[in-house]
C-alpha cells in the first residue's frame, strides 16, 4: 500500500459485484472489526480488527474508480464488520466516492458513538440499518452488548434526512415473536426517513466460519426461518404502513 | 405479388445481401408487447416433437439411425413430423430425429458411432468405402510420427482429423433473396471467367470447386422439389423466405456432419419480408410468429451421428446452429428488428433450449428496450449468449455471423479452417520436463534440457516455455495444413461454399486451453516458492507451493499481465508459419466442455491444481480463485486482447438469482449494467446463467423433471440433463457466483 494521503484502516475483503446491499450494482468494502458478537453472525472472522488486512482509503478509492462503468448506476457500500468501528476510514472512502459522483450506502448496526456516526453520515446517501431487536433485553441476548445504539442512529438519520433501509433478521424463537415484531413495526412507522424494511431470514451458511471463533455457535439446532414465517413477518410490517 | 423483382436488377446485380438489408430493413426500438402467443398448431406440433425427443432420451440419446444410406442433399425422400401441422417443412432424413451417416469425413468414425449404439454398418456402404478414400484416410497417410504422438499425448486435442470440420456458414439468405437459378448463373459466370488463366494447382482446385458448387445447387433445387417447392426464383413472402432459407440450411446439414453448423445472421433479413407482409396485410403477427416457431423447431431437431470420444469432448449433442441477433449497422442504426424479438420469443413459446444457439451481438448503442428484453430472457431461461459488437464490427463490418460459439466471420465472404486447441498447461509441464510427457514419461517434443532445480526459477521456466511454444505452434499449423488439405479434397462443403463469394477470406482458427492454469502457475513460480517433486525417472509430477501469489480473475495487474503475455506470444508464434491456402492464423480462448477432458489428460500444475482436475472453461479464472467478485473476474477476462485472439474469447458467468438482485426488475437492471460494463471494458463474449445450484443438483437426480433445463457452458448452450455426470459436477462446482 503506497498511498499516504488517505486514511489507514483494516479490511476483511472486497466484493466487486454486490446486488443486494443497496440499489444497483455495488462495489462492497467489508471492513474489519465489530464491537458486537451477534449469535447469528455469518462473518465471525471479521470481528477482530487485528485479523484484517491493512488498507488505505485512497488505494480503495483508486480501485473503485476502475469499476465505474459497472457501478455508475449502483454505487459503493461499506459493510463489515462494523464500518462505524473505523469511522475516519469509512468516512474517507465515502468522501472520495462522493467526489466521483457515486452513491454511498452504509451497512451498519449503528453500534457507535454519535460523534463517530456523524463523521460518516456526512458522506452517506443511504443507511442500511440492521435493527437487531425492539426489546432491550433481547438486544443484549443477541449481540452481547449492553446498549442499543442503533436506535440513536435512526434518530440521527431522521434529523439529518438521510434515507434508511431497515434490515431485521428473523431468527425463530428469538425475533419471530409476533408481539415483539408488532412493537418494532409500530416504532419504525414513526420515522419518515425509512424508505423500506427488508426482513431477512436467518440462515446457517456462515456456521462453518465459527470453528475458529472465540465463542460457541448457539444456533446449531435452530431451524432457518421458513417462507411461511417470513410472509407472516412481512405482513406485520405492511400492516403498519411500512414499505417492503 | 412478388417482391424480389422490385428490389433487384438482375441484369447488373452482384450478390450483396448486406446491401439489401441496409437499404430495406426497419429498425425497431420498442418493447416486446407486440409479440404473439404460440398458435394451437405450434403447441400441438411442439408436443409431438417433445414426445419424439423424450423417446430419443429413453433410447440412450439416439432416436434412430439410417445405417444403409450415405447421406447427401437428395439421399432421402421427403420426411415430415406432421404434414398437416407443419408450416415449414423438411427433415435431414425421411423421419424426424433419425440420424444419417456421412462417411466422407471418415469411415472409421461412422463404424465406431454405429457400434456404440449397437448397430452395424451396412455391407453395401462398407464395400463403397473400401474403394473410396475419406478425409480421415488422407490425413493419416500424411501425419508424421511426431504428429501422431502429440495427438495421443493430448497436448493438441480435438482436431477435426476424423470428423467434419464445420464452422463454415453458408449465406443461406442468398437462396431466399435471389433464388437458386441466379446463384447458379453467377457461379457459371465465374467459371467462364477462368478461361485463359494458367492452369496451376490453385486454378484447378478452384475450378473444380465451382463445378461442385453448381452441382450442389442443382441438388438443392431437386431436394426442394421433392417437398413440392420450386426454389429457382427468390422467395415471395415471409413464409417462403423462411422455407427457402431452411431448405438451404437443410441441404448443408444433409451434406456435412460439421463440428458446428451455424445458420448465420438471418433474423433481420427475414424481418424485411415480415414487415412488408404485415403492411400489406398478407400475414398477421400470429402467422409470422408461427412461421418463426416452426422454423426454430426444425433447428432444434438437427441431429448428427457422432462418436463416443467426440461426445466426451463436446457434450450434450451440440450442433451449434448459431444465429446472430442484433448488433449495429455501420451507419449507426441498430440492426434490431421485430424479428430479433420474435426469434428470442421462441424461448417463451417453446420453452428454453440449447439450439439454435441464440447469440446477441451487444452494443452499448442497442435500444434499451431490446437490452431489457434480452436480460429478462437470460434471467428466465439462461439460453442466450452475448458478444461484443462494438469490437467485432470494427474488424468484421456489420454483416458478420458467429460460427460455433465465438468465431466471427463476414457472412458469405469468409470461412475458417477449424483447429480445435492446444493445451498450454501441458506445454508448461513439457517446458519443465524437457519435452517429456508428465503422465507417460514418453519423449514427445524433441529433447532439450529439463529444469533440474528444486525451487523453480521464473526466468528459466519462461525460457523453456517459450521454446516449447515455438515448437508447438509450428507443429500445430502443420497438422492443420494437412487436415484442411484433405478435408477440401475428400469432404468438401459443396453447398455451403456455393453460398459464398468465389474468392473468400480464410482463417486458420487455432485455439488454446488452460489459460488460467498456466497464468496462475507462472504467477506462483514468479511470486511464491514452487518446489518441484520428481518421480524415479526424474520427471516432475507434482509441486509444492509456499506463500501466496496473484491469481487470474482478481483484476490484479501482475497475474493478468501474464495471461495477456501468453496470448500474445502464442499468437505471434502461430503467425510465423505458412498456412494452407494462405489462411490467416487466428486464435480462440474457448474450450466448450472439453476443459474436463483436457484436465483429465494433464498432470498436476504449479498453481496447485491436482493431476486430472478439470481446467476452467474458456478464458474463465480457475474456480474459487476469483475472490474479489464477478466484476473483478470480468475485468481480468476483458483485458485479454481481442486483436490477438480474433477467433474469440469465451467467458462463462453463472449466478444464482438471489445474488443478481431481489426482484425481477432489479435482476434485469443489474444484468444490463453488468453487460454494459463488461463490454465497455472490451470483453468479447459472455455466457449468462441465472440459475439456482439446488435446481441443478435436483436435475442431476431427477432428469425427468427437467427435460428442457438449459445452461450455457463455454460458448454454447446445452441441455443440462444430457451432460455426463462428471461434466454436470464440473458446471456446478466451477462457475458459480453466489455471494450475497
Amino acid at each position: 500500500m503506497k498511498n499516504s494521503d488517505g486514511v489507514a484502516g483494516y479490511i476483511h475483503s472486497v466484493e466487486t459485484f454486490g446486488a443486494v446491499d443497496g440499489p444497483g450494482i455495488r462495489y462492497i468494502v467489508f471492513v474489519q472489526g465489530c464491537p458486537l458478537r451477534c449469535i447469528y453472525c455469518h462473518n465471525p472472522d471479521s470481528w477482530k480488527i487485528k485479523n484484517g488486512k491493512p488498507a488505505n482509503s485512497a488505494d480503495i478509492a483508486e480501485d473503485i474508480k476502475e469499476y465505474l462503468p459497472f457501478i455508475k448506476n449502483g454505487g459503493v457500500t461499506v459493510s463489515g464488520g462494523e464500518p462505524l468501528f473505523q469511522p475516519e476510514f469509512t468516512a474517507d472512502i465515502f468522501r472520495r466516492c462522493k467526489a466521483m459522483g457515486l452513491h454511498t450506502a452504509l451497512d451498519t448496526s449503528g453500534a457507535a458513538e454519535f460523534s463517530d456516526a456523524l463523521k460518516v453520515l456526512k458522506y452517506t446517501d443511504l443507511v442500511l440499518l440492521d435493527i437487531k431487536a425492539y426489546d432491550a433485553g433481547l438486544y443484549t441476548r443477541i449481540t452481547g452488548a449492553a446498549e442499543d445504539k442503533g436506535k440513536n442512529l435512526l434518530d440521527l438519520c431522521e434529523a439529518a434526512a438521510v434515507k434508511v433501509w431497515i434490515r431485521h433478521v428473523v431468527i425463530p424463537e428469538y425475533t419471530s415473536d409476533e408481539k415483539q415484531l408488532n412493537m418494532l413495526a409500530e416504532y419504525l412507522s414513526r420515522y419518515s426517513c425509512i424508505e423500506k424494511v427488508e426482513p431477512l431470514a436467518f440462515h446457517k451458511m456462515g456456521e462453518y466460519k465459527w470453528e475458529n471463533a472465540e465463542r460457541k455457535y448457539l444456533l446449531s439446532d435452530t431451524a432457518p426461518a421458513d417462507e411461511k414465517t417470513m410472509e407472516r413477518v412481512r405482513e406485520i410490517f405492511r400492516s403498519k404502513g411500512l414499505k417492503l | 405479388m412478388s417482391y424480389y423483382t422490385d428490389d433487384i436488377d438482375f441484369l447488373s446485380a452482384d450478390i450483396d445481401v448486406r446491401d439489401y438489408i441496409i437499404k430495406n430493413y426497419t429498425p425497431y426500438d420498442g418493447n416486446g408487447d407486440f409479440l404473439a402467443k404460440p398458435t394451437e398448431a405450434t403447441l400441438k406440433l411442439w408436443d409431438k416433437v417433445k414426445a419424439l425427443m423424450h423417446t430419443e432420451r429413453e433410447r440412450g440419446g439416439v432416436y434412430d439411425i439410417d445405417a444403409d444410406t450415405v447421406s447427401g442433399i437428395t439421399a432421402y425422400k421427403a420426411g415430415y413430423i406432421d404434414k398437416d401441422l407443419e408450416k415449414i417443412v423438411g427433415l435431414q432424413t425421411d423421419c424426424p430425429l433419425k440420424r444419417a451417416i456421412m462417411p466422407f469425413g471418415g469411415m472409421r468414425s461412422v463404424r465406431n458411432s454405429l457400434e456404440s449404439y449397437g448397430r452395424k454398418t451396412d455391407d453395401e456402404v462398407e464395400k463403397i468405402f473400401k474403394y473410396h478414400k475419406t478425409h480421415n484416410d488422407g490425413v493419416f497417410d500424411v501425419y508424421t510420427e511426431q504428429m501422431r504422438k502429440v495427438r495421443h499425448s493430448g497436448i493438441i486435442t480435438g482436431l477435426p482429423d476424423s470428423y467434419g470440420r464445420g464452422r463454415i456458414i453458408g449465406d443461406y439468405r442468398r437462396v431466399a433473396l435471389y433464388g437458386v437459378d441466379f446463384l447458379i448463373a453467377q457461379k457459371r459466370r465465374s467459371k467462364a471467367m477462368l478461361e485463359g488463366i494458367p492452369c496451376d494447382e490453385e486454378y484447378i482446385r478452384h475450378s473444380e470447386e465451382l463445378s461442385e458448387q453448381i452441382r450442389a445447387l442443382n441438388e438443392l433445387k431437386e431436394m426442394a422439389k421433392s417437398y413440392g417447392f420450386d426454389i429457382s426464383l427468390g422467395a415471395k413472402d415471409t413464409k417462403e423466405a423462411f422455407q427457402w432459407i431452411y431448405f438451404a440450411y437443410l441441404a448443408a446439414v444433409k451434406e456435412q456432419n460439421g463440428a458446428a453448423m451455424s445458420i448465420g445472421r438471418i433474423s433481420t433479413f427475414l424481418d424485411i419480408y415480415a414487415h412488408r407482409d404485415l403492411e400489406n396485410k398478407r400475414y398477421t403477427e400470429e402467422e409470422i410468429q408461427e412461421f418463426t416457431d416452426h422454423f426454430i423447431m426444425k433447428l432444434r431437431m438437427v441431429r448428427f451421428l457422432r462418436t463416443q470420444s467426440y461426445n466426451e469432448l463436446f457434450s450434450g449433442d451440440p450442433a451449434w446452429v448459431t444465429e446472430s441477433i442484433g448488433g449495429m449497422a455501420l451507419d449507426g442504426r441498430p440492426l434490431v428488428t421485430k424479428m430479433s424479438f420474435r426469434f428470442l420469443h421462441t424461448l417463451h413459446d417453446l420453452g428454453p433450449a440449447p439450439e439454435p444457439n441464440l447469440t446477441v451481438l451487444y452494443s452499448k448503442d442497442l435500444p434499451k428496450n431490446f437490452k431489457d428484453f434480452c436480460a429478462d430472457i437470460s434471467v428466465k431461461t439462461s439460453s442466450i449468449q452475448y458478444e461484443n459488437d462494438d469490437i467485432m464490427r470494427d474488424i468484421h463490418g456489420d454483416d458478420y455471423s458467429i460460427a460455433c460459439c465465438v468465431s466471427a466471420m463476414r457472412t458469405g465472404k469468409q470461412m475458417q479452417f477449424f483447429g480445435a486447441r492446444a493445451n498450454l498447461a501441458k506445454a508448461l509441464l513439457y517446458a519443465i520436463n524437457g519435452g517429456k510427457d508428465e503422465k507417460s514419461g514418453e519423449q514427445i517434443a524433441p529433447p532439450f534440457a529439463p529444469i533440474n532445480d528444486d525451487i523453480l526459477d521464473y526466468e528459466k521456466v519462461m525460457y523453456n516455455f517459450d521454446h516449447i511454444l515455438e515448437w508447438l505452434a509450428g507443429l500445430y499449423i502443420n497438422m492443420l495444413n494437412i487436415i484442411h488439405y484433405m478435408h477440401d479434397k475428400y469432404c468438401y462443403e459443396r453447398l455451403e461454399m456455393a453460398l459464398h463469394d468465389d474468392i473468400v477470406k480464410r482463417t486458420m482458427a487455432c485455439g488454446i486451453a488452460g489459460l488460467s492454469v498456466v497464468t496462475d502457475s507462472l504467477s506462483a513460480i514468479r511470486y511464491a516458492k514452487v518446489h518441484a517433486i520428481r518421480n524415479e525417472q526424474g520427471i516432475v509430477v507434482d509441486f509444492q507451493t509456499e506463500g501466496d501469489f496473484p491469481k487470474f480473475g482478481n483484476d490484479d495487474r501482475r497475474a493478468d499481465a501474464i495471461a495477456v503475455m501468453i496470448v500474445k506470444a502464442f499468437m505471434q508464434k502461430l503467425k510465423k508459419h505458412k498456412t494452407y491456402r494462405n489462411a490467416e492464423p487466428t486464435l480462440s480462448i474457448l474450450t466448450i466442455t472439453s476443459n474436463v477432458v483436457y484436465g483429465k489428460k494433464t498432470g498436476a500444475t504449479p498453481d496447485g491444481r491436482k493431476a486430472g482436475e478439470p481446467f476452467a472453461p474458456g478464458a474463465n479464472p480457475m474456480h474459487g480463485r476469483d475472490i474479489k467478485g464477478c466484476v473483478a473476474a470480468m475485468r481480468s477476462v476483458a483485458k485479454l486482447p481481442y486483436r490477438y485472439s480474433v477467433d474469440g474469447i469465451s467467458y462463462t458467468f453463472s449466478i444464482i438469482p438471489d445474488a443478481l438482485g431481489k426482484e425481477d426488475a432489479d435482476r434485469r437492471e443489474n444484468l444490463v449494467s453488468l453487460l454494459d460494463g463488461y463490454f465497455a471494458q472490451a470483453g468479447h463474449h459472455i455466457n449468462v446463467n441465472v440459475i439456482n445450484r439446488e435446481t441443478l443438483l435436483d436435475a442431476m437426480d431427477h432428469p425427468e423433471k427437467y427435460p428442457q433445463l438449459t445452461i450455457r457452458v463455454s460458448g454454447y448452450a446445452v441441455n443440462f440433463i444430457r451432460l455426463s455426470r462428471e461434466q454436470q459436477l464440473d458446471v456446478i462446482n466451477r462457475t458459480f457466483h453466489e455471494k450475497f
